[in-house]
C-alpha cells in the first residue's frame, strides 16, 4: 500500500505533530489498524472510530472520519449507542488497558456477552501511560510503576481469556513488532459479525519501559520478536510458557445482538397490526 | 381517556416526540419507564437496550443522540449520581438527550419506595465544572408527558442534556388522562454548509442551529476535553473562555422560553412557592383556606427548576409579604428562593424528607 491512501484518513492539516512520545507503539497500532481499515474496501464515511481517555484513546482525533473521543472507560458504551443508530456504520474502539480492563472492564465483560458487532483494539502497554506510568490491570505482578514503586503485589488480567469467556466471538493478539500480522487480525476482526477483540501487546518506552529497564523502544521491540510464540505453533502448553502467544485465539459463530433485535422489532411489528 | 401513571406517561410522552432509542438500567421507583419503552420502541422500530449499569447507559444514549437519534434514560437517585459525568460530556461534546430522574429519597440508597425532592442541586451541581443545565418537574401525569414532549424539544434546540425530575408519587400516582392525539415535534433546521464548510462548533450554533451527527459524512470529532469550534482539543486561553461562553449562553439567551411557570393569584399577601408532587399540597392548602378564610393566597408552581430565573421570579413574588416554600428536603429551593425575595418578605419553608408527602393540614398550619 502506498503512503498517500493512508494519508486519506489522517487529519493531516493542524493535527499533527502528534502527542505521542518518541518510540511509543501506539502510532504502529494505528498504522496497521489504518491499513486495515483501507484493505477491508471501508472509505472515510463507512467507519467511526471510538475511544475513552488514555494516550491509546488520542488516536481518533488523527483519524479523518467520524470520531468519538468519550469519557475515561466508556468507549464501549459509547460505541454501542453509535452502532445501534448506524448499524451500517463500522464501529471501531481503540482503548488502553486501563481504559477498558480497570474503569472500563464492566462494558467490556458485557459487551463481549451481549455481542454487538464491534471491533476492539486493546492497546496494552502495562501501564497507564498519560497519567505518567502507574500500575494498570495488565502490569504483571514484580513489575514497577509509579504505583508500584516496590514491584505490583497484584496479578494481572489476561484480556483475551476475559473476552473468550464473556462470549466475544473473535479473539486475536499481536505486538506492535508484527504489523503485518496485527492488520491481518484487525481486518479479521472487522471482518467478523460480532465482538470481536484483537490486543495488541505495545511497547510504552518512556514510562513502563524506563521503570523497569527494558531500555529503548527498539529493545522492547526486540524482545516482543523474541518472546512472542504463534499459537499455531504451540504443540504442547508448555511451549507457551513465560511467551506472549499471538494469532487467533479464539473464533467463534454466534447471534449477533442488532441482528436478534431486529427480529424482535420485526415480531413487534407484526403483533401491533395484529391488534 | 386512559388510567396511567406518571411514569408511563413519561414513557408515552417520549414515544410520541420521536425518541426511538432507550438504554437504562433498572431502579426503583423509575423502572416502568423502562419497561414501557421495552415493550413500545420495537413496535415503532425504536431500540431498547438494557445495560449493565447506569454509566453505560447515559454514554449509549449520548452515542446514540450523538448519532441523531432522540434519546433517553430514566433512573433515580443512586443511578442519577452514576450518570453524572456523562451528563458533563453532553453538556460539553452539545449533544442532545434526556434524562429522566424519578426522585427517590437520598443519601446513596436512601428510600428505594419513597419520595423526596432531594435532587434538586444534585440535578444542577451533579457535575463538574461550570455549566448550564435545564431541568423540568412535572407536577401530574399529563405533564408528565407534557413535559417529556417539552424536553426532546428544549434539548435539540439548545443541543444538550435536559433532565426531567419527576418524583416518587408523580412517577407511580395514576390519574384519568386524555393525551393529545398529536404533538409539534421541533427538529432542527436542516443542514445546508458541506463538509469543508462546516465546523460542529461554529459560531452561532449553540442553539437553534443546525448541526451534523455521526453517519451522515461530516467527520466530526466529540470530545469531552476544552474544545475549538472544529471540536479538536485545545490549552488557548481565549478558546476556553469562548467554549464555557458558548455554552452558558444556551441559557442566557434562552430564559425567557425555558422558564415555564404556573401561578395564580401573586397579588395576595402571602405566596406559596412549590414544584412536582408538593404542589399539589400546596394547591389543595391554597383552596382549602381560601374557602375558610374567604381570602385569597398566592400560588406560584416552578415547571422549569433549571435555569432559575431570578429577574422574573423577583417581579413575580415583589407583592408577598409572606413566601412559603413547600419541598420534600431540607430546603433547597427555600435557599434559591430567598435570593429573589430582596425585599422584607419573611420566608418561610414547609419541609418534609421522611419519605412522606406534605401534607395540605402542613402547609395551613403555617398559613
Ligand atoms: C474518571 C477518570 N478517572 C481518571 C482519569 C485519569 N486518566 C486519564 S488516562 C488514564 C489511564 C490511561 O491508561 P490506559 O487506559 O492504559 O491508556 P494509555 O494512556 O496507557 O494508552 C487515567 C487514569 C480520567 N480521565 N477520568
Amino acid at each position: 500500500m502506498k503512503i498517500p491512501e493512508i494519508f486519506e484518513f489522517i487529519r493531516v492539516d493542524e493535527r499533527l505533530p502528534h502527542i505521542l512520545c518518541p518510540g511509543c507503539g501506539i502510532g504502529s497500532a494505528m498504522n496497521a489498524m489504518v491499513r486495515a481499515i483501507i484493505e477491508s474496501g471501508l472509505k472515510n464515511d463507512d467507519v467511526c472510530v471510538v475511544s475513552g481517555i488514555g494516550c491509546s484513546s488520542r488516536i481518533p482525533g488523527y483519524i479523518d472520519a467520524d470520531t468519538f473521543h468519550t469519557l475515561h472507560g466508556r468507549a464501549i458504551p459509547s460505541a454501542t449507542g453509535v452502532k445501534l443508530a448506524h448499524p451500517e456504520l463500522e464501529v471501531i474502539v481503540i482503548a488502553g488497558d486501563g481504559d477498558l480492563l480497570a474503569i472500563g472492564g464492566n462494558h467490556f465483560i458485557h459487551a463481549a456477552r451481549r455481542n454487538l458487532d464491534m471491533t476492539v483494539i486493546l492497546i496494552n502497554n502495562f501501564n497507564y501511560g498519560m497519567t505518567g506510568g502507574q500500575a494498570s490491570p495488565t502490569t504483571p505482578q514484580g513489575k514497577y510503576a509509579k504505583t508500584a514503586p516496590y514491584g505490583w503485589t497484584e496479578r494481572n488480567f489476561d484480556a483475551c481469556a476475559i473476552a473468550q469467556a464473556s462470549g466475544a466471538v473473535f479473539v486475536a493478539r499481536s505486538t506492535t513488532y508484527h504489523v503485518t500480522h496485527l492488520r491481518t487480525l484487525i481486518k479479521q476482526a472487522i471482518k467478523k459479525k460480532g465482538f470481536a477483540l484483537v490486543e495488541v501487546i505495545s511497547q510504552c518506552p518512556t514510562l513502563y519501559g524506563r521503570l523497569n529497564r527494558m531500555g529503548d523502544a527498539v529493545k522492547m521491540l526486540e524482545y516482543f520478536r523474541d518472546n512472542t510464540i504463534s499459537i499455531s505453533q504451540i504443540k504442547d502448553p508448555k511451549e507457551a510458557e513465560g511467551k506472549i502467544v499471538i494469532g487467533v485465539l479464539h473464533d467463534v459463530e454466534a447471534p449477533e445482538y442488532y441482528e436478534t433485535y431486529k427480529e424482535i422489532i420485526r415480531r413487534a411489528q407484526a403483533q401491533k397490526h395484529h391488534v | 381517556m386512559q388510567l396511567l401513571s406518571g411514569n408511563e406517561a413519561t414513557a408515552l410522552g417520549a414515544l410520541k416526540a420521536g425518541v426511538r432509542f432507550f438504554a437504562g438500567y433498572p431502579i426503583t421507583p423509575s423502572t416502568e419507564i423502562a419497561e414501557v419503552m421495552a415493550e413500545e420502541l420495537p413496535k415503532v422500530g425504536g431500540i431498547f437496550i438494557q445495560m449493565e449499569d447506569e454509566i453505560a447507559s447515559i454514554c449509549a444514549v449520548i452515542g446514540a443522540g450523538a448519532s441523531g437519534m432522540r434519546a433517553m434514560t430514566a433512573t433515580s437517585g443512586p443511578g442519577f449520581s452514576l450518570m453524572q459525568e456523562g451528563i458533563g460530556y453532553a453538556v460539553m461534546a452539545e449533544v442532545p438527550c434526556i434524562i429522566v430522574n424519578v426522585q427517590r429519597g437520598g443519601p446513596a440508597t436512601g428510600l428505594p419506595t419513597k419520595v423526596s425532592q432531594a435532587d434538586v442541586m444534585a440535578a444542577r451541581w451533579g457535575t463538574h465544572g461550570d455549566h448550564p443545565i435545564v431541568a423540568l418537574a412535572p407536577y401530574s401525569v399529563l405533564e408528565s408527558f407534557e413535559l417529556t414532549v417539552k424536553a426532546v424539544e428544549f434539548s435539540l434546540r439548545l443541543r444538550m442534556p435536559v433532565i426531567i425530575l419527576s418524583d416518587e408519587i408523580i412517577g407511580h400516582m395514576r390519574e384519568v388522562v386524555k393525551l393529545p392525539e398529536e404533538v409539534t415535534i421541533y427538529s432542527p433546521p436542516p443542514l445546508t454548509k458541506s463538509r469543508d464548510e462546516y465546523y460542529h462548533y461554529d459560531d452561532d450554533t449553540n442553539f437553534d442551529a443546525p448541526y451534523a451527527h455521526f453517519g451522515q459524512g461530516y467527520r466530526i470529532h466529540l470530545t469531552g476535553l476544552t474544545h475549538r469550534k472544529d471540536g479538536f482539543p485545545t490549552n488557548d486561553p481565549k478558546i476556553i473562555k469562548w467554549k464555557l461562553d458558548r455554552l452558558l449562553e444556551k441559557i442566557t439567551k434562552n430564559r425567557e422560553w425555558l422558564h415555564l411557570v404556573d401561578y395564580q393569584d401573586l397579588d395576595s399577601d402571602t405566596v406559596i412557592v412549590s414544584y412536582g408532587s408538593s404542589a399539589r399540597s400546596a394547591l389543595e392548602a391554597k383552596f382549602e383556606y381560601e374557602q375558610r378564610h374567604n381570602k385569597k393566597i398566592g400560588f406560584l408552581r416552578l415547571i422549569t427548576i433549571w435555569p432559575f430565573h431570578y429577574q422574573k421570579l423577583q417581579s413575580l413574588l415583589k407583592n408577598a409579604k409572606r413566601v412559603i416554600v413547600v419541598e420534600m428536603n431540607q430546603g433547597q429551593m427555600t435557599r434559591e428562593i430567598s435570593r429573589v425575595i430582596k425585599h422584607n418578605a419573611e420566608l418561610i419553608n414547609v419541609n418534609r424528607y421522611d419519605g412522606e408527602l406534605i401534607t395540605p393540614e402542613e402547609i395551613l398550619a403555617v398559613l
